[in-house]
């Protein structure tokens, strides 16, 4: 530990290595884990620990990054796994093409990079890509559907009470007492309250990887226009692993929302683990809640390298809770297109509603399927 | 007091808590701040308030969130029946008559016609020790609800329009519990300490069945214990929590069993698992090996 003794000194040091690595730390919890250490102590190893964990990190995925930075600063130790958040994002996508001439110096420079194989195949086309970055067409095209979605979603009923216009079993007795008083406590008017309606969760699970990657940079707009348009969404890219987008994708301006969407997501254009990633969401937020009596969207071309079993499997875990569970598929207007994918080919029975294609029309067609 | 001394009195209470969850509520009680604790159902978040109340002795006050829950029901309502029955008494009596509708509604809308909710008695001055509030399950209220609950917890305080504001002398320890249905507001969670509680590691656990479970004795408890972690291990849809190890162990108690055989494993694994789908992968990984790695386990350290 460095040469420090004043608890206020060693937590606003120690906040600063946090944020650092990328926690965000208000200056609230600064001064909470000062007087955490106050009272604690700093005798004890522990007593530092669970002080600082207390205060600092809010949800699981930070206390990862709190461990790391104790062990740096409290323990002076190097920290093992190699932190390579900060660099640049850079992924070497590989594409099914017949003409991969002149794309040999480009192998050579990007030959550290990973390197993912789109559609099974094992031709490598080399090249890199900013998935930041949108043209004006597509924002304008994109605020079109942010208009159209914003009515979406068909209403569930809540166990909220709204007044109610004409008689029903339940009396409203706040607003009769109310009416009573004014006159004269006779109760002459009568009230009544009903159930009222609200919006139904909707749940966007987007497919990012490498297959999808013509279409995933449209439909994460859409998804954004759909985050940012309405409430009670939630939105998750389904690559090689889980990621939750919603936080990302929350501010209006799409510009900035794409960026940080496209920073949290580390697995663009990778494999597609559609069954593993699906048994991830349902572990951690479908089943536990998320998913429950919502309306759940899948955005993804049904390319699975993973056990088909393992897919229909978490599909069929997934339907059961939903109120309705919805596949877009971007690739079934490709003429010839059956469900080659065994992937699709295993989810289509767990699924309520199916729309094809990746037009202005499918996402018109997929709000309406929403609504019913 | 130190989290030492914390962990002492939960542990008389029959709560075995770790390192963290003793610092953890140590703190929440020495800088007066609320408590947030997530973690997979069953690994004892609500068990912990309930050890606290009867740790501290103060009283046990428990909201259980759900969708649509509001002032009404979490803080205070007005007890209208009883509202107008005193009405129609004033008026058989005449009183009303020479009363104004401000006097008469000022009379109404008094302390007597109210009927307090959780958060609003868990704020009024009590004697003795102050009451452990817990908010079950914060993230299936709605956000509306939340924005009241950071007020609330911010200032211990009420304020009813009709009769004054309610504050807390000594504020209440509070607990709230989330199981990540959905995020809880930022905001909030500011408020709160913030507590991740994990599956207790396996000697606690045999620690706690036997604490919880007096009729198991110990070689049992150890392959008990030793069975739930191997079923962790498996993954299953929904791991067993300390909650179901407890159950189990009682179910064995019950039967009169003295140690883990296959059949056995097998007729009580429903207290155990809870999905089909659980029951399908023990039976394809084997209930015998299941009960191997148990007993070898059991043994090891026993």
């Amino acid at each position: 530990m460095p040469q420090r003794s004043d608890p206020a000194e060693i937590a606003v040091a120690f906040t600063r290595i946090l944020r650092g690595a990328g926690l965000r730390v208000p200056l609230s919890s600064t001064h909470s884990f000062a007087e955490a250490l106050c009272a604690v102590g700093l005798d004890e190893r522990s007593g530092v620990y669970w002080s600082g964990r207390a205060t600092l990190a809010r949800r699981p995925e930070d206390i990862e990054i709190y461990d790391r930075a104790f062990a740096v600063f409290f323990e002076a130790r190097r920290s093992t796994s190699e932190p390579d958040e900060d660099e640049p994002l850079s992924i070497t996508i590989a594409v099914d093409a017949d003409d991969d001439a002149g794309d040999d110096d480009d192998a050579g420079d990007a030959s550290d990079d990973p390197t993912i194989e789109l559609r099974f195949s094992t031709t490598e086309v080399l090249r890199h890509k900013d998935f930041a970055q949108y043209s004006s067409d597509e924002l304008v095209h994109a605020q079109d559907l942010m208009a159209s979605l914003r009515l979406v979603g068909s209403p569930r009923s809540s166990l909220r009470l709204g007044p109610a216009q004409r008689a029903t079993a339940r009396p409203d007795i706040r607003r009769m007492m109310q009416a009573a008083i004014r006159s004269g406590g006779e109760p002459i008017e009568r009230h009544f309250r009903k159930p009222t309606t609200r919006l139904r969760r909707l749940v966007l699970l987007l497919d990012v990887s490498g297959s999808m990657e013509p279409y995933a940079r449209a439909l994460l707009r859409f998804v954004h226009a759909a985050v940012a348009g309405r409430q009670k969404v939630e939105a998750f890219a389904l690559g090689t692993r889980l990621t939750r987008i919603t936080r990302e994708l929350n501010s209006r301006d799409p510009d900035v929302a794409l960026a940080a969407a496209s920073d949290r997501v580390i697995d663009w254009s990778g494999g597609t683990r559609l069954g593993d990633g699906l048994r991830q969401f349902n572990d951690e937020w479908g089943i536990r809640g998320l998913a429950r009596n919502a309306i759940v969207v899948i955005l993804s071309d049904g390319w699975d390298r993973g056990d088909p079993d393992t897919l229909a499997a978490q599909m069929e875990r997934l339907h059961r809770v939903t109120h309705r569970l919805v596949w877009v598929n971007p690739l079934k207007v490709t003429p010839g297109y059956a469900p080659l994918a065994r992937g699709m080919a295993a989810a289509l029975p767990h699924v309520d509603a199916f729309v094809e294609g990746h037009s202005v029309a499918a996402m018109e067609e997929l709000t309406r399927v929403i609504s019913q | 007091m130190t989290p030492s001394d914390v962990s002492t009195a939960l542990s008389d209470q029959g709560y075995l808590p770790d390192d963290g969850i003793s610092t953890s509520v140590f703190l929440a009680m020495t800088l007066q701040r609320p408590l947030l604790l997530e973690g997979e159902a069953g690994v004892g978040k609500t068990e912990l308030a309930k050890a606290l109340s009867a740790a501290t002795g103060g009283e046990l006050i428990r909201l259980q969130c759900y969708e649509g829950i509001d002032v009404a029901q979490a803080v205070y309502d007005w007890d209208y029946a009883r509202q107008l029955l005193h009405l129609r008494a004033a008026e058989a009596t005449g009183e009303t008559a020479s009363m104004t509708s401000d006097a008469l509604e000022a009379e109404l809308y008094s302390e007597r016609f109210m009927i307090k909710r959780a958060l609003l008695r868990a704020i009024e001055t009590v004697d003795g020790p102050p009451p452990v509030l817990l908010i079950d399950e914060v993230d299936r209220a709605d956000d509306e609800f939340e924005a009241y609950l950071l007020e609330i917890l911010s200032d211990f305080q009420v304020t009813v329009p009709e009769v004054g504001v309610f504050r807390a002398e000594r504020p209440p320890l509070v607990v709230l519990t989330s199981n990540r249905t959905r995020d809880v507001h930022d905001a909030l969670k500011r408020r709160c300490l913030y507590h991740w509680v994990e599956h207790p590691g396996f000697e606690r656990e045999v620690a706690i069945v036997k604490l919880r479970v007096p009729a198991v004795d110990d070689g049992l408890a150890r392959q008990v214990a030793a069975a739930v972690e191997a079923l962790r291990e498996l993954n299953l849809y929904k791991p067993p929590g300390v909650a179901e190890t407890i159950d189990w162990a009682n179910a064995l108690g019950r039967l009169g069993a003295t140690q883990l055989d296959e059949k056995l494993v097998t007729n009580t694994l429903g207290t155990v698992l809870k999905y089909r789908e659980d029951h399908q992968r023990v039976e394809q990984h084997g209930v015998a090996a299941v009960v191997k790695q148990a007993f070898e386990k059991g043994l090891l350290h026993g």
